[in-house]
């Protein structure tokens, strides 16, 4: 295909799709990991408590935050998709659901930096 | 002043899949992609192959990929799409290339009446003339999907239709959208039965590019979205 494709992939709504998609596989990388380390509060504490003692480092602190991008963009990526495919609403109705979510999810997010 | 020239990049195939042809064609300042193809096709190269018909974007038959976007080549103008003075012009994605710009859109064709995109009457020659009712919420739907050309702009631009060859594609899951919404149209059953089968429309992934680059501004992605939420529909009145 060469250079065919590339540039037709550029818009918004197949941003959206590969973010999806992306933080998806991220996350179901992330799993199995996050399932063996709960795990090992069973099998061997004190492995766990050295690998809790990890997490102070600022590199995993970073991680985490990506982690929490992830989650963060996969939620979103999910609402949106059910609400394209499951309610039949007319693009305005759509834009004013969406600015009306960031909206409150600015809000919470003030009042939680404020709790903080 | 010298007439400038436009450098125009045009993909030879099949037989020689890699091979780009480059020509220099003089700029106009009323000029479409199409006029660029067909001044290299009449001055500098017979042999150049493609296809077009009304030139005034109703036939539906001059799409090709331009920088690799799929485009109605009769109403794009050459200056929306050149990047310096050059242009890269392909045969349109996702459909076998028989020359040149020239595909086979039979693929195209034969899904559309796979997905059910034919009169379904219930109604006879000897019977009066139903009234269509242009008020409804159902028309308003149908007539939403009525002015597609066929251009295969969309199919072109489907990475879904380019992952799974049976794939209906966003042209043809539109039309039974429509036909699904029609008044006049009785092939309820055959339809939703179409489009869920194999290669219909819960094979869509809401990418969106259909409606990003359909030329008549259509939303095949809504169109689908609407078969997905009827075809789970009629699954669950069947449960019941």
């Amino acid at each position: 295909m060469r250079a065919t494709g590339v540039t037709a992939r550029a818009h918004p709504l197949w941003l959206a799709y590969i973010l999806h998609r992306l933080s998806g596989l991220g996350l179901a990388l992330f799993l199995p990991l996050h399932f063996w380390v709960l795990a090992l509060a069973m099998t061997d504490p004190a492995r766990l408590d050295g690998f809790l003692r990890l997490t102070e480092a600022s590199a995993i602190k970073l991680a985490e935050f990506g982690l929490v991008f992830l989650l963060a963009v996969h939620m979103f990526g999910g609402l949106r998709l059910m609400a394209l495919e499951w309610l039949p609403w007319t693009a305005s109705q759509k834009t004013l659901a969406a600015s009306a979510a960031a909206v409150s999810f600015l809000i919470a997010t003030l009042f939680l930096l404020k709790a903080v | 002043m010298t007439q400038e020239t436009l450098k125009v990049t045009i993909d030879r195939g099949p037989d020689t899949a890699h091979v780009q042809t480059v020509f220099d064609v003089p700029a106009y300042t009323n000029q479409t992609v199409l006029d660029v193809v067909s001044w290299v096709q009449q001055n500098a190269d017979p042999t150049l192959s493609y296809r077009y018909a009304c030139r005034v974007g109703m036939c539906g038959s001059c799409a090709m990929m331009v920088n690799g976007v799929p485009r109605w080549t009769c109403r794009t103008h050459i200056s929306k799409v050149l990047r310096g003075n050059a242009v890269t012009i392909a045969p349109l994605r996702n459909l076998p290339v028989i020359k040149d710009l020239a595909v086979d859109m039979d693929p195209f064709f034969d899904k559309w009446v796979a997905a059910e995109g034919v009169h379904h009457g219930a109604l006879t020659r000897d019977d009066p003339i139903a009234p269509v009712d242009t008020s409804t919420a159902a028309r308003a739907v149908a007539d939403a999907g009525i002015e597609c050309i066929n251009c295969s702009v969309c199919y072109a631009a489907c990475d879904t239709v380019t992952a799974n060859d049976d794939y209906l594609g966003p042209a043809a899951l539109q039309r039974a959208w429509t036909l699904l919404n029609d008044a006049k149209d009785d092939g309820r059953a055959a339809i939703l039965d179409a489009v869920s089968d194999k290669g219909g429309c819960h094979n869509c992934h809401s990418i969106g590019s259909c409606t990003t680059y359909c030329p008549n501004d259509l939303d095949p992605m809504s169109a689908i979205a609407g078969l997905k939420r009827e075809t789970a529909k009629s699954l669950f009145q069947r449960w019941r």
